[in-house]
């Protein structure tokens, strides 16, 4: 090792210090505040009709988005390593898109397509489907934010572990299934838990996209974040801390699968 | 689209895209430094608790952006216990965007810091060279590549950022508002399409300065490239 003692002290005191100030000591005081109320009073804020129908709705929709990019991200994956359709390098950008976005930008241009004035606004309206305002336009905008996770996590697994075993299975007869679900699917495993990991804690907590085109209607189209939000605004801080301090408590447990998924993957 | 386009540029607009880009600018380049020594202390320190060191720096990207803005004002705000109020201000669009982007660079740099082998730091200590001069010469240039790409997602994220920053830093038009803030007024007034128009603009600048810092990794001409995360 190259640097002197007093030297590295030093920098593990900086980096520490500067974690401590910018995300240990906020995260912290959210939960102070939560109980700071004392249990009774945060069970009867976690449990308003409000926060029941905030918790469902924001599971459900988090499950809906966290299958299809499960299933999206994987079959992406695959046609980015293993294809040899023209234009992958097209695909490889934009998967990339929703990084780039602004979450804000994102809900509108759902809104340019699918709202009452948008591309596909009249035909919608025409066959009843309600996409702005309501859940399908708020899972729309969940698995768009969310879409990059399982792709980015899967395809440098595959591009890695190569495919010599995939073609010494299919020598032995495996058909192109069972290779996927013996070989392929076993290796990859790491890497998709990572990626569903990472999928889930985006999905639960998305705001602005899923802000934009929901309306953020009280017991029918209000997520846990727009809860945050709505409490804090109507200043009941308290409200807002709890709700706030649920949400941060999920993503804790997140945090921690994330850490048991990923041990060596800081470590290429 | 005249019309749009005249509110895109509206001075309001035009204070917000500057706040926007100028925010984003200094917090990429403190999280280039920041993330930088983090990584360096995560890779070749070693102390007890490195490991829940290690899984705090993905907090932000575990945490809703609302959650953070939330711990930011329960810190930060008009209640605050350490008794710093930077609420409607800029510096809590600052404070806010350095939370959300902490881990680009971090978890960029880390796997080529710790894939990077000592052998040369001990080649030129040996030949006398000093830390900072190794540190300069010897480690610095191998991790170019991951921190600009690192800086690049961070600077992306900070462009976009919408929840962690519309709390505290709310929404006070010449003073406090990001264009992400402006966009969303825009489209709650019912104009989609002067919110569209501003969108554009935004993409179109945050694509060049991407497009730039993609270049600046291509002349440093190194073909070391840092896997993301």
């Amino acid at each position: 090792m190259t640097v002197t003692h007093p030297a590295r002290i030093g920098l593990r005191v900086i980096a520490l210090g500067y974690l401590s100030l910018l995300l240990v000591l906020p995260v912290g005081l959210v939960f102070e505040k939560t109980f700071a109320q004392g249990l009774s009073a945060v069970w009867a804020s976690l449990t308003t009709p409000a926060a029941i129908s905030a918790f469902w709705l924001t599971v459900e929709i988090a499950a809906i988005a966290v299958v299809a990019n499960t299933v999206f991200g994987v079959v992406c994956a695959l046609a980015l390593v293993r294809g040899r359709a023209r234009g992958r390098w097209l695909l490889d950008v934009l998967i990339e898109v929703p990084f780039v976005i602004s979450p804000v930008i994102v809900g509108l241009s759902l809104i340019l397509v699918y709202g009452t004035t948008g591309w596909f606004g009249k035909w919608l309206i025409g066959h009843g489907i309600t996409v702005i305002f309501s859940p399908p336009g708020m899972i729309l905008a969940t698995v768009f934010v969310s879409l990059p996770f399982v792709v980015r996590e899967v395809a440098p697994v595959l591009r890695e572990i190569g495919t010599e075993q995939e073609q010494a299975a299919a020598t032995l007869g495996a058909s192109r299934l069972q290779t996927f679900a013996r070989v392929t699917l076993p290796s990859i495993r790491w890497g998709l838990a990572y990626g569903v990991v990472l999928t889930t804690a985006r999905a639960l907590g998305e705001f602005g996209a899923v802000l934009i085109v929901s309306g953020n209607i009280s017991g029918k189209t209000q997520t846990l974040p727009l809860l945050v939000e709505t409490r804090f605004y109507n200043f009941d801080n308290a409200g807002a801390y709890t709700a706030g301090a649920l949400l941060a408590a999920i993503s804790i447990c997140v945090l921690l699968v994330m850490t048991a998924t990923a041990p060596d993957k800081r470590r290429l | 689209m005249g019309a749009s386009w005249s509110a895109a540029t509206s001075p309001v607009a035009l204070s917000a895209l500057k706040l926007t880009l100028l925010s984003a600018a200094l917090v990429t380049v403190i999280n280039a430094i920041m993330g930088t020594l983090i990584a360096w202390v995560l890779v070749r320190d070693s102390f007890p608790g490195q490991r829940i060191v290690d899984a705090v720096v993905d907090l932000p990207f575990a945490l809703p952006t609302i959650v953070a803005g939330l711990t930011l004002v329960a810190l930060y705000g008009p209640d605050s216990p350490v008794g710093i109020n930077l609420a409607y201000t800029r510096t809590a669009v600052f404070v806010a965007l350095l939370f959300v982007t902490l881990p680009f660079v971090v978890r960029s740099v880390q796997p080529v810091l710790h894939a990077l082998d000592t052998e040369m730091e001990e080649a030129a200590v040996s030949l006398g060279a000093g830390s900072a001069a190794t540190f300069r010469r010897i480690v610095l240039p191998n991790l170019v590549p991951s921190i600009l790409s690192g800086t690049a997602l961070a600077f992306a994220r900070a462009v976009g950022e919408y929840g962690s920053v519309v709390l505290l830093a709310s929404n006070i038009p010449f003073k406090s508002q990001v264009m992400s803030v402006f966009i969303f007024g825009e489209v709650e007034n019912g104009s989609p399409h002067a919110a569209a128009a501003a969108s554009v603009l935004l993409l179109a600048i945050s694509l060049a300065v991407l497009l730039s810092i993609r270049g600046l990794a291509r002349v440093g001409g190194l073909a070391r490239v840092g896997g993301h995360e």
